[in-house]
């Protein structure tokens, strides 16, 4: 062969591929998906286990009220990116701001039901089997959160100086996704750990 | 065009000084050059755990051999084992999916080029810190240990109470952090594959080199994600006092066999598919002949993915599981054997009535088939659980899962070495210290691995530091020893060569192999931008289709 490149034709035909970044969050939600699912499974193992208390059942409180607000969050991130493909930046900046607000109240709910916990019930992640598995589980899940919300803060203070338009919503829809993500595992968090569990 | 784009490069690289020319490397986010990045670490690496390795041999050399003490022992057949799966193994087949899936599906770049960057900077400080255990393992003393909690580190072995120090965390952390990095170029590969084809490339039309890429990355996310979760629940347990796998809490030893071996034995098919997609583009091209039963190997990939992931527990049989659990994944164990029968016999299909070249890579391919053929036979006789409850844990099975991985792997690899060098490089590797390599290698696996089953048939239990002569293991296990050497020395001439064949090596030329993906349609080595204009094509063989006008592929597909 020459040492010229051979050339290839070149193509007419329409050729489409899906977005390399829904792909990729796809990908990544499946990865942590399995991650998510070890820790499930490790928490069912070992319910009722434990050689020493407390139990799930004295200490636990269905945070109903958190809940309503980290899946209504699913809601508003939705909307906000709608908002956002039809060119209303306003609108979207609400609804964004609105979803940093509930996630975080989310957060704010965690960290109260773990100061109970810890010093009020004595439940400490070395306490025994159930506080090993329910501060690893919910941990990592608000672990999750915590990144979300930097994200999403991170977005915010891009839309404020004016840089997120409707050229980014695919963008914006990448980072829905996984907050998307994030909410659904809280529904199965909350079934084994409230539901189940106790 | 490209070729003169080229030519100025090299003469700019000459002429710059060294710290800038490093400097472009390690700021890199190019596809090509991360390849060859994950290639030449995990070389570094294959040498390290080859020492290792030899040190494991000379010490089983001799009946009570005093060579290294047990404690040593210990910790170099955890290194070992590491090192070769997690350091070696998963970075030279990223590195080679790196460097070729997106020549051979027609794209500029990966999906993600600095996230692949971020990847195999993970993967190289993930090595980094397990070595460094050598110096901080008892904190930072500059006298630390290496790990010696086996590379599963059961449970309890790697608790606080009996692996004080911090080598197992530098185990654990490294571990933790070359397998974020393994998941992300896991989603880089698939979302290149699935995103970034060019026009007129079909899934039905992918090389199968992106296609087996493609299900390795799925089983990635799928099982170094378990991996990960179970290395966080140890640090829990080690740094905030968590019982995950404490038993004297409640805790269960066997729930992390079950996390690790979720984990462990997809890896082997992590592994073990790329080396199908070597063979897979190598041999038809040595054969003359396009690859026999394409859509089948196709299904029976992604069968293998589908199977193997629910395998596990056989590396468990003998922790006394109920007789379902047994019969279950004795069942499925020897069903995974039949897509990879499907795919032995499509390659020898493929080699049937062609024109078979002798070359380097085709010799080693061929070695691939038969070896993995009989490591496929020896799976099949410890997937019956009576058998593995005679053997597990005795040399039959490090024997059985070597030939896996040396006679497997490691044979494709090389294979993969030799026919791909040329485009990484520009210059042919000699061919006759290659068939010199491939003789060499071949006679030291022999002896070593194929002997290797017998004193485990003998009873010779794996992990031991020495045994007591007069068993019947002493003579055979002095030939393993020797074969070891052997393989050492073949290793050596493949370096050699490498090197040798960088200076001095025939100049290659696009298309040296005559054969018919679009990665030989480009110049070797292949410009920033591989491709002058996104190519189109419209079959299985672009290249084909382009010498061959008259007899096209696209006419018949």
């Amino acid at each position: 062969m020459s040492a010229i490149a051979t050339p290839l034709p070149e193509t007419t035909v329409a050729w489409k591929l899906p977005y390399r970044g829904k792909i990729g969050i796809a990908c990544l939600i499946i990865a942590e998906s399995a991650i998510f699912t070890i820790f499930v499974v490790a928490y069912l193992f070992y319910v009722g286990k434990s050689l020493s208390g407390p139990t799930p059942r004295e200490v636990l409180e269905t945070p109903i009220f958190y809940t309503i607000c980290l899946l209504s969050s699913s809601l508003t991130i939705h909307f906000a990116g709608k908002q956002l493909e039809r060119g209303r930046r306003a609108a979207f900046l609400a609804l964004w701001l609105l979803t940093l607000i509930l996630g975080a109240l989310f957060l704010y709910g965690t960290a109260q039901e773990w100061h109970r916990l810890i010093y009020e019930r004595g439940l400490t992640i070395s306490t025994n089997l159930f506080g090993t598995t329910y501060y690893s589980l919910v941990g990592l899940h608000g672990f999750h959160v915590t990144a979300g919300l930097i994200m999403l803060t991170a977005v915010l203070l891009f839309g404020l100086a004016g840089r997120v338009g409707p050229e980014q919503s695919a963008r914006i829809d990448v980072l829905s996704l996984y907050w998307h993500f994030v909410d659904a595992v809280w529904v199965v968090v909350f079934t084994v750990v409230y539901v189940l569990g106790r | 065009m490209s070729s003169d784009a080229i030519a100025i490069q090299t003469a700019e690289a000459t002429g710059r000084p060294w710290v800038e020319r490093l400097h472009e490397w390690v700021t890199t986010v190019d596809h090509k050059r991360l390849g060859v990045l994950y290639i030449l670490y995990a070389l570094f690496f294959l040498i390290i755990g080859g020492i290792e390795a030899t040190i494991i041999r000379i010490q089983l050399m001799h009946p009570r051999n005093d060579f290294v003490s047990p404690q040593v022992f210990n910790r170099m057949f955890t290194m070992h084992g590491t090192t070769m799966i997690f350091f070696v193994a998963m970075p030279i087949m990223f590195g080679f999916a790196n460097y070729l899936v997106p020549l051979m599906i027609g794209a500029r770049d990966m999906a993600f080029p600095r996230l692949n960057a971020f990847s195999f900077w993970l993967t190289a400080f993930g090595g980094l810190l397990l070595y460094f255990s050598l110096l901080g393992g008892n904190g930072l003393y500059g006298a630390g240990n290496a790990p010696d909690v086996g590379w599963w580190a059961y449970a309890p072995l790697a608790s606080r109470a009996f692996s004080p120090g911090h080598s197992s965390d530098y185990w654990t952390i490294a571990l933790l952090v070359s397998g974020f990095g393994s998941i992300g170029t896991a989603i880089n590969i698939i979302a290149t594959i699935v995103s970034m084809r060019c026009p007129g490339m079909t899934l039905s039309r992918m090389p199968l080199l992106a296609w087996m890429n493609l299900v390795m990355s799925g089983m990635v996310l799928l099982a170094i994600s378990p991996l990960s979760a179970a290395q966080i629940m140890l640090l829990v347990d080690r740094y905030l006092g968590g019982h995950f796998f404490d038993t004297q809490a409640g805790g269960s030893a066997t729930l992390w066999m079950h996390f690790f071996w979720i984990f462990g034995h997809p890896e082997v098919y992590v592994l073990i598919i790329p080396c199908f997609a070597f063979a897979s583009e190598i041999i038809p091209v040595f054969s003359r002949k396009p690859i026999f039963g394409y859509p089948v190997m196709v299904g029976a990939t992604v069968c293998i993915g589908f199977v193997s992931m629910s395998v596990w527990a056989h590396h468990m049989f003998t922790i006394g599981m109920n007789s379902y659990a047994n019969s279950f994944f004795t069942i499925t164990t020897m069903a995974v054997g039949v897509p990879t029968g499907i795919k032995i016999f499509n390659w020898l299909g493929t080699m049937w009535g062609g024109k078979i070249q002798f070359r380097t890579p085709m010799l080693f391919c061929i070695g691939f088939l038969f070896q993995f053929l009989i490591a496929g036979l020896t799976g099949i006789m410890l997937a019956s659980s009576p058998f593995d409850w005679q053997l597990g844990g005795s040399y039959f099975v490090v024997a059985h899962f070597h030939y896996v991985i040396v006679g497997g792997i490691l044979f494709a690899l090389f294979g993969a070495f030799y026919y791909w060098y040329p485009k990484i490089t520009g210059r042919m590797l000699h061919e006759g210290l290659g068939k010199l390599h491939f003789w060499l290698f071949l006679i030291g696996f022999h002896l070593t691995f194929d002997l290797m089953h017998i004193p485990g048939l003998l009873g010779m239990p794996r992990r031991i530091y020495t045994y007591e002569p007069g068993r019947g293991w002493d003579t055979l296990n002095f030939v393993v020893t020797i074969g070891a050497f052997v393989q050492g020395i073949a290793t050596l001439v493949f370096v050699l060569n490498l090197v040798f064949s960088y200076f001095k090596g025939a100049k290659a030329g696009n298309d040296p192999w005559d054969a018919w993906t679009l990665e030989w349609s480009t110049s070797s080595p292949p410009p920033d931008y591989n491709f002058a204009s996104i190519p189109a094509v419209s079959s299985r063989r672009p290249l084909w289709d382009l010498k061959h006008p008259e007899d096209a592929d696209s006419h018949y597909e």
